[in-house]
């Protein structure tokens, strides 16, 4: 087990490895310039001299390789470089939103669970009959319904029944735990809808394989109760896919919940995600990017794990 | 009418006239006010900085040498300076500062820190950006015979020049900071201004609270403010929720009509003219814009007149002008603008004659692209107009709505045909507006890629021009060949409507969004 542990980690480094040249190279063959778009485009009449000042003082004059040897040599020793819009740290830049999409992230995660796994069960275990119908028609709902359309919908419910809008500033959960809910629970329930009708149809559909193998017949055939072989034979099994699903969404929650980070006005990675690639912010996109790739592959790495431990016939380490 | 009416009428306009010293009301002290705004500053640098996102939440903090009057726009009033004399020959300004300005810490305002913020923005140092350099490039000496008094030498007059010295991005730094480090205002908030810097938190808000310090008796009124970057829908919703009371760049017609039908006397509405306005210009170096009667063609078949008023219910433009803001002193009147090739009320006219020039060009099936910003308002609707004007004399043309980054990219590297530019200022003066169209030699945002020494000349003999009268002529002398040539030519002008609560008091429309920003006169009523 150990043993594949630090396989499954040493295979992150390729892979961070191959994203990082991947963007670099990407981000510099994209026109435009960020310079120009800092400078001109409210309609100064900024020189060329003044450009290329600003172009020198941000590196974007040195060779490619230069500039790569200087964003990798960094990120080595754990310097993302600064932001070329702001010029503040991009660790900063990042630091200060992440707090927020995780905590959003982490809800919508939970609340997922929370509908999914018994949505999903009851749906299987009552196949094509009412419950059933019911639990799939909520669940096409939602993945129809974009989330960031059930957050608008939200939003105007809001103001219109209620002349109440949630907070428009993030207050953090050990502040003002109140304030916080107050903002961060409409957005996860808008995502986390969406994301608990992808992992209930996983659940249902993974639940119903399981429940027609030869083992659950067997266990039933020996009068074992069938709470218990839904709970200790099947779910043990069915949960396998369940569990990637879930950790797949959450590592894409936590840098692509642009549109409904917009649309609640919350301060999150999503948002930075397309301000810097809208404004052409090199250093802040890169940074970004392996920021995601890490959690993607850390994600990853974490389900890889948890297999081991919800599945009994995976035995990494005992070759 | 009858003559009932007309006592009605007069009577009524009598009282209209009496409201505003009737209404006076006495400006109370007290509360935080809350905006909105649509971007965030990516520094803190003014002298570095060209965007409203920039001004909103930092022009409270700082003062500058004098300041526009709102209320009398485009008159002028001091800031820093208590009083200020011009000679005759329009080469010597001198300033006389207040005694009692301070800066955040306490330290005094002295004419040697107005030297060395002028020194910085006309001659900046290594790695420092200076935005409006140019602007100063007649300035020669910079004298401070004392500690209140500022002298500005210029090697020629600048019709220009006293408004440049009320210019908002123009802030006050402090020259011991600057001493220290010419970068030092990139990263600080340091000024004299009436409000002191209490935090930043980026993509989120900005909070400043009152300077018990400041120079002018009993401002500001406010306890503080609080800026916060929100933008599209969200803005609305939050004047809706009553989160914030004001967004100070403009909102859509749209946006005002749904928030007066929502919130009846609970949202009052400022409208005005704008100094901005959507240009098309021609990239005359390629095939067919090289040939000055395509170009005056396209120009031609607009119908500003006819479109304005339909355009102004959907967008944020309204009035029909020339190249500079109608309504300004110095903008063509009616009678001149309608003889200016392009604003002939006379449409079907003009379009014969767009017909006839394309023909003759050998351009009569003409098609090209038009290059325009994915900016929702008012690019995308202003860009849709034109096409249908050009539709209208057979010109077919395909709307490409890029990026902004790359919408840049496109216009400055020449990798456009047609495109649509953008001219905004704080505040009207030919000296700034007619930039745009100097020979690209002369103008880095001539994205035409023409060069006119007659226009260059034209804008030199009009910037020193001391007599209105004699500028007026020579503006109209500028404007006329710039239509004739049809490089570039206006759209319709911009209009900004300002919808916010009834509580805040003490703000005044402008025809620019980046002046009277300072919030020192402005209060809240509750």
């Amino acid at each position: 087990m150990l043993r594949y542990m630090i396989q499954r980690m040493l295979l992150m480094l390729p892979t961070l490895l191959g994203v990082a040249l991947l963007v670099f190279f990407m981000l510099r063959v994209m026109p435009g310039d960020i310079v120009e778009l800092k400078l001109r485009a409210d309609g100064a009449s900024v020189s060329e001299d003044v450009l290329n000042q600003e172009r020198a003082r941000l590196g974007l004059d040195k060779p490619l390789h230069v500039q790569l040897a200087t964003w990798l040599g960094g990120m080595l020793v754990g310097d993302m470089g600064l932001s070329m819009w702001t010029g503040q740290p991009v660790a900063h830049e990042i630091a200060i939103r992440l707090e927020l999409s995780l905590q959003v992230s982490f809800m919508a995660t939970l609340i997922a669970v929370l509908i999914s796994i018994p949505a999903g069960t009851v749906a299987a275990l009552f196949k094509d009959t009412w419950i059933d119908y019911i639990v799939r028609v909520l669940a096409i709902a939602g993945l129809a319904v974009p989330s960031f359309w059930l957050g608008m919908i939200t939003i105007l419910s809001l103001l219109t029944l209620f002349s109440w809008l949630p907070p428009i500033t993030f207050t953090p959960f050990l502040q003002d735990p109140g304030a916080n809910l107050a903002q961060l629970i409409w957005p996860a329930l808008a995502v986390g809808y969406r994301y608990s009708a992808v992992a209930t149809r996983m659940t249902r559909s993974a639940l119903l394989e399981v429940l027609r193998e030869d083992y659950i017949r067997t266990a039933r055939a020996k009068g074992v109760f069938e709470r218990l072989v839904v709970a200790r034979h099947a779910m043990r099994n069915a949960i396998l896919p369940v569990i990637t699903v879930i950790g797949l969404e959450f590592a894409f929650l936590i840098g692509g919940l642009v549109v409904t980070e917009q649309v609640f006005n919350l301060n999150g990675i999503g948002k930075l995600f397309v301000q810097a690639v809208g404004r052409g912010d090199y250093t802040l996109i890169q940074g970004l990017v392996m920021l995601v790739a890490f959690i993607a592959v850390a994600v990853n790495f974490a389900v890889d794990i948890l297999y081991a431990v919800f599945d009994p016939r995976i035995r990494y380490g005992g070759r | 009418m009858t003559i009932c009416h007309l006592i009605i009428a007069t009577a009524l306009a009598a009282a209209g006239a009496a409201l505003p010293l009737v209404a006076q009301e006495m400006p109370k002290r007290g509360g935080t006010l809350s905006f909105a705004v649509n971007a965030e500053p990516p520094n803190y640098d003014c002298h570095a900085n060209t965007s409203f996102a920039f001004i909103h939440p930092v022009a409270p903090h700082y003062s500058t040498l004098l300041k526009f009057d709102a209320p009398k726009y485009p008159a002028v009033t001091g800031d820093l300076a208590e009083s200020w004399t011009v000679a005759p020959d329009g080469l010597t300004y001198t300033f006389k500062l207040r005694a009692n300005a301070k800066f955040h810490d306490g330290s005094p305002v002295t004419s040697a820190d107005v030297k060395a913020t002028y020194e910085r923005l006309r001659n900046p140092p290594a790695g420092v950006v200076s935005i409006r350099r140019a602007q100063y490039a007649d300035m020669t000496e910079i004298q401070t015979p004392d500690a209140t008094t500022v002298v500005f030498k210029l090697k020629a007059p600048d019709a220009s020049m006293l408004q440049n010295f009320a210019s908002p991005w123009d802030c006050i730094y402090s020259a011991a900071k600057l001493a220290e480090d010419p970068k030092f205002p990139e990263k600080n908030v340091f000024g004299s201004g009436p409000f002191t810097f209490v935090e930043h938190v980026r993509g989120s808000h900005w909070v400043g609270k009152r300077n018990d310090a400041y120079y002018l008796k009993d401002q500001p009124y406010l306890d503080g403010y609080k800026a916060v970057f929100i933008s599209g829908a969200a803005i609305i919703n939050a004047i809706q929720g009553g989160q914030v009371s004001i967004e100070f760049r403009g909102q859509t017609p749209a946006e005002r009509d749904r928030l007066t039908a929502a919130m009846g006397d609970k949202i009052r509405v400022q409208e005005g003219p704008w100094v901005c306005n959507l240009v098309i210009g021609f990239n005359t170096e390629k095939k067919p814009f090289d040939d000055a009667r395509v170009r005056r063609a396209l120009n031609l078949a607009l119908d500003r007149w006819g479109g304005a008023p339909g355009m102004s219910r959907i967008a944020i433009v309204r009035d029909v002008g020339g190249l500079l803001r109608p309504g300004y002193s110095l903008a063509a009147n009616e009678a001149d603008l309608t003889a200016m090739p392009g604003f002939s009320k006379d449409i079907r006219a003009s379009r014969a004659e767009a017909v006839r020039l394309l023909k003759e060009a050998g351009h009569d099936k003409l098609k090209f692209k038009l290059t325009n910003r994915n900016v929702p308002m008012p690019y995308s609707p202003v860009g849709i107009f034109v096409i249908d004007q050009w539709r209208q004399i057979g010109v077919t043309v395909e709307h490409d709505q890029l990026e902004t980054r790359l919408y840049q990219a496109a216009l400055s590297g020449g990798n456009y045909e047609a495109g649509m530019d953008f001219n905004c200022d704080f505040m009207d003066e030919p000296n700034l507006q007619l930039l745009k169209y100097l020979s690209a030699k002369n103008s880095p945002i001539n994205y035409g890629r023409y060069n006119d020494a007659k226009l260059d000349d034209l804008y030199e003999k009009q910037k020193r021009a001391s007599d209105p009268k004699e500028r007026y002529r020579l503006v109209r002398e500028f404007e006329r060949h710039v239509l004739e040539q049809s490089y570039t030519f206006p759209t319709i002008w911009y209009h900004r409507i300002i919808a916010h609560s009834p509580q805040v008091k003490g703000w005044h429309v402008t025809p620019s969004h980046y002046i009277h920003q300072e919030l020192s006169s402005v209060w809240l009523s509750q």
